[in-house]
């Protein structure tokens, strides 16, 4: 437990020295659009691979459950669009993505520490901290939302194309997906990812930071940093979703 | 001048260095020298700034680092040049913007300003041609010697050295200990080398500083080492058959 709150009040002290003013504000753009194609372009094409397989994996399960005279098919659309929006494009690809980007900023860091890089970042007088982490949060909390919308999208063209072969026409998913939709489900979601995005990040980063030793030490830093954030996000998943929805 | 006083450090009960004081002379290339372990590294991150010692001073030219304000320690990072054992270069930079990373940090400079100055510090290290290599492309020697380039891109006033070289083959080894010891007598810098090759010690030791269990138990120059009857002295250094021939 104690080790726990140790863990805590390194990260918040961290965060205390990520967030402040860059030094360098033209070294800060690059290091942002470094960050952005690496976080963000990088994954486009899994976000929209699972997406598309997800959603119609969705729609043909539904399909398949709600196979009764008395359910209208539409529904399929409307479970469809539901458990991508609420729960599938902001949590679960979330957490795809805390083992994809997570790692990865995780190993960065680990091994930039272990080959004396942010050594000597601090001796030139360099705040570490900000100059490489800053970027990499800001980066994954402005485009992981587009990823998040982007996945609704494919996921919802993955679920159309699933209900197809699943005998629900064209003309049944389209009324499906608009039946009393709440906009309001996607500024949920887009709130979610945001700060799912920032856990990521910030974690993934707080354990790659303090990497200590070889090789080693950065593979174990990487894989604490995807199983911590994964079970961050799972907490937060619960208590936003209490303090929005409930 | 860098001037240590009274330096001490523990890590948990291990007493790493105990009630250390030396000084550091400018223009002159200063070793600190000794087995592994004993204690060589953490004075050096102390030197640094990257460790804080739990007692004692450092001064740099008088000023005792711990009672400089923030500004001033900022401004004194900038005049500080490091190389690291394994060069620490930013291994997503070219070579170019690995040595113009402290301008762009620092200076003002213009960017045709800024390549001058790295291209003068690549001929300088003599590796002319190599502005758009990347660290991953570079040999062990090259990789050192950009790290000697970035390292005195600001022109430092202290030059510190960290084994500078391990895992170099004996040719490369010596160009290396010389470019240091040209470019500190050639703008009259501090510079401190942490080592135990004891080619280098012979090759530019011009002060030294022989630290044994986490104290120093000897000082003096490379001419005064070989003569010196010191016996853990002379059991560090002349271990070699080569350099115990050397002796007698």
């Amino acid at each position: 437990m104690m080790k726990l709150f140790h863990s805590l009040g390194k990260y918040i002290t961290l965060m205390q020295r990520v967030i402040s003013k860059p030094k360098n504000s033209s070294l800060f753009r690059r290091q942002l659009l470094l960050e952005l194609e690496k976080v963000g372009i990088n994954s486009l094409w899994l976000v929209i691979i699972i997406s598309l397989f997800v959603g119609a994996v969705v729609a043909i399960q539904t399909k398949y459950n709600i196979e009764s005279p008395l359910i209208p098919m539409y529904l399929v659309g409307v479970a469809s669009r539901d458990s991508l929006i609420l729960e599938f494009s902001p949590t679960m690809l979330s957490l795809i993505l805390a083992g994809k980007v997570g790692s990865s900023i995780a190993s960065e860091l680990g091994s930039m520490r272990i080959t004396e890089q942010i050594d000597a970042l601090e001796i030139m007088g360099i705040n570490s901290a900000s100059f490489l982490i800053l970027p990499k949060i800001i980066a994954t909390t402005l485009f992981f939302p587009f990823l998040i919308i982007l996945s609704m999208f494919i996921g919802m063209i993955g679920a159309w194309i699933g209900g197809l072969s699943a005998d629900v026409t064209t003309a049944e998913f389209l009324y499906g997906i608009r039946y009393e939709f709440r906009s309001f489900y996607i500024t949920y979601a887009v709130i979610k990812t945001i700060v799912f995005a920032f856990i990521i990040s910030s974690v993934s980063s707080y354990f790659g930071y303090y990497a200590k030793g070889g090789a080693i030490a950065v593979g174990k830093s990487s894989t604490k940093a995807v199983v911590s954030s994964s079970i961050v996000i799972l907490l937060f998943n619960y208590i936003l979703t209490d303090l929005i929805l409930a | 001048m860098i001037t240590i006083n009274n330096i001490e450090k523990k890590f948990g009960n291990n007493h790493v260095l105990k009630n250390m004081s030396f000084s550091f002379k400018q223009g002159k290339t200063n070793l600190i020298i000794g087995e592994s372990g004993s204690g060589k590294t953490t004075l050096l991150k102390i030197l640094v700034g990257l460790y804080e010692a739990d007692s004692g001073n450092v001064c740099f030219d008088g000023i005792n680092f711990n009672e400089m304000r923030n500004k001033q320690k900022r401004l004194l990072r900038q005049e500080i040049g490091m190389l690291f054992q394994g060069g620490a270069l930013y291994d997503y930079m070219t070579v170019e913007e690995n040595i113009m990373f402290p301008l762009t940090m620092f200076t003002t400079k213009t960017t045709s300003e800024k390549l001058n100055r790295v291209n003068f510090c690549l001929e300088r290290v003599k590796l002319t041609n190599t502005n758009h290599l990347m660290p991953s492309e570079l040999s062990g020697g090259m990789v050192k010697r950009v790290a000697i380039a970035r390292a005195i891109s600001m022109q430092p006033k202290y030059l510190f050295c960290d084994e500078p070289n391990s895992g170099l083959d004996p040719k490369t080894a010596i160009l290396i200990d010389d470019l240091i010891r040209e470019i500190t007598e050639e703008y009259n810098i501090t510079t401190i080398v942490n080592t135990h090759d004891m080619n280098s010690v012979m090759q530019i030791g011009d002060n030294i500083a022989f630290i044994n269990q986490g104290e120093i138990w000897w000082t003096g120059n490379k001419e005064e080492l070989i003569n010196s009857n010191n016996m853990e002295l002379d059991n560090f250094v002349f271990a070699s058959k080569l350099f115990q021939r050397l002796k007698k």
